[in-house]
């Protein structure tokens, strides 16, 4: 098989090694490539190469075609696909796993604005303990596309009148505490 | 009376606060005492789960860290939270490689993470400990002649789900309990978009559309779910999905808990029913 041939760059991995050693990513070889789980997902139609395709291009090391594409983004964690895989490989958790090799390879697409809003809600996250809903969607409008925010005003508007919205974030006494965990998990290298 | 640590999740005191408000009386009513965890922080959630897969666990971990010291249960009324805090249990025993390191991330706060801590969903445990028959013996204002189709969404019987991950019928059961007529669906655990709501509004718009036509087709008067992102997508963004398909939905779109709640005779304003984006004042007026 030529694709154990294909490294990752600046490791000494394939490609479908790299994905194996994140949680989840592992059980990839077993796919018998059946396409139950690009039949169950609800958004397959807007990937640049839906679930079973995407998993046949980890193992064909197609690293950057798939890295760069728009595919993973749109997994919306319905796990559909997980609870009816033959071979329980759990597809959602590989496309977790792609979304997190994307980022730290610098590959994710700019075509949606997926990967963006994620990293607004981690910083969130991070910054607070807790996510602030509000300044979230306005770093994520900011960083991507600030007129797009009209269209999406109202439903914000509807839920500050409601008392859905506070306008001041929710910060953990522990956050320095937090912070610190957070920090050395980093150190200890990322997700393998 | 049952005890249990209570973890709410960020959107409970926020986007999705009608639920955080709602769980409270709906609890004591129910004989459940809810300890909230002291200074619990974001489970992480999906999107740190798609960004960094340590950190994402180390700061689920906290949680389960400083709940394994309450020696209770850990019950979240949020879908996301129960999936994310149950995956990181189970990433935790599979992977000791993983475990270790999220161990040493831990003790940089002087936390230790045995691995002990039972991570549940609201939902599963009003079916499973309080049970249908339990909530019934409670019903003060029955809920005759209502039609309510139970929208389960995903996680909470996706992956580690309690009930059938397809056609699931614990949260039809509870409908049934206080009264109310449960209407069969085909689409009560489809997805509504989650998240891609913001990023890819018209994807989400979509899905969510597909779940009021079928819910409303059935004969449906409002929603109930157990899931924030769920409740959000479908009452906030109700009017979107209006104006994008030319659809006249007017559901509404309750929590599990104010169903319950209004069925238990707690007076509306405990189950802040005024923040429901769509009102279901007109429809629950008989009841209140």
């Amino acid at each position: 098989m030529t694709q154990t041939m294909v490294k990752s760059p600046g490791t000494e991995m394939a490609f479908i090694d790299e994905v194996c050693s994140i949680p989840g990513g592992e059980a990839v070889r077993s796919c018998i490539q059946c396409g139950m789980c690009t039949g169950s997902c609800p958004t397959a139609n807007k990937w640049d190469y839906p679930p079973r395709k995407a998993i046949a291009m980890v193992r064909a090391g197609l690293r950057n075609e798939l890295l760069s594409s728009n595919s993973m983004w749109f997994c919306v964690s319905c796990y559909s696909c997980t609870v009816r895989c033959p071979r329980d490989i759990k597809p959602a958790d590989i496309m977790h796993a792609l979304e997190i090799i994307s980022i730290r390879s610098g590959l994710s697409t700019k075509r949606s604005r997926t990967p963006i809003m994620y990293q607004c809600f981690v910083d969130s996250a991070r910054n607070y303990g807790r996510v602030y809903e509000l300044g979230m969607m306005i770093k994520l409008f900011m960083r991507t596309n600030p007129f797009s925010a009209l269209k999406l005003a109202p439903v914000g508007l509807g839920l500050f009148l409601h008392k859905r919205m506070p306008l001041k974030p929710s910060r953990i006494k522990g956050i320095a505490e937090l912070k610190a965990i957070l920090d050395k998990a980093r150190a200890l290298g990322g997700a393998k | 009376m049952k005890y249990y640590t209570y973890y709410p999740g960020c959107s409970a005191e926020a986007t999705a606060s009608p639920l955080g408000i709602s769980v409270l009386p709906v609890a004591k009513q129910l004989d459940m005492e809810l300890v909230e965890l002291e200074d619990w922080n974001c489970c992480g959630s999906t999107p740190y789960w798609s960004v960094d897969k340590l950190e994402a666990a180390a700061m689920a971990a906290r949680n389960l860290a400083l709940a394994e010291k309450t020696g209770f249960d850990l019950v979240t009324p949020c879908s996301n939270c129960f999936v994310i805090l149950h995956s990181t249990n189970e990433y935790l025993k599979e992977f000791p490689p993983f475990r270790d390191k999220v161990g040493k991330a831990l003790a940089v706060a002087k936390l230790k993470y045995g691995g002990g801590v039972k991570v549940r969903h609201l939902a599963e445990v009003l079916y499973n400990d309080i049970t249908p028959e339990g909530i019934a013996a409670k019903v003060t204002k029955p809920l005759k002649g209502l039609k309510v189709a139970a929208y389960y969404g995903c996680q909470l019987v996706r992956p580690n789900g309690f009930d059938d991950p397809e056609s699931p019928h614990s949260l039809d059961e509870i409908i049934t309990s206080l009264g109310a007529e449960a209407v069969p669906w085909e689409m009560k655990a489809r997805c509504c978009g989650s998240s891609l709501v913001m990023s890819e509004p018209e994807v989400a718009l979509e899905l969510i559309n597909k779940l009021l036509k079928n819910a409303s087709e059935n004969g449906a008067q409002c929603l109930i779910t157990p899931c924030p992102l769920c409740q959000i997508n479908l009452d906030a963004y109700q009017s979107q999905v209006n104006s994008r398909f030319g659809t006249k939905y007017n559901l509404p779109v309750l929590f599990v808990t104010q169903l319950i709640g209004v069925a238990l005779g707690i007076k509306p304003d405990e189950l802040a029913l005024s923040q429901n984006i769509v009102s279901p004042m007109r429809l629950l007026s008989p009841y209140l």
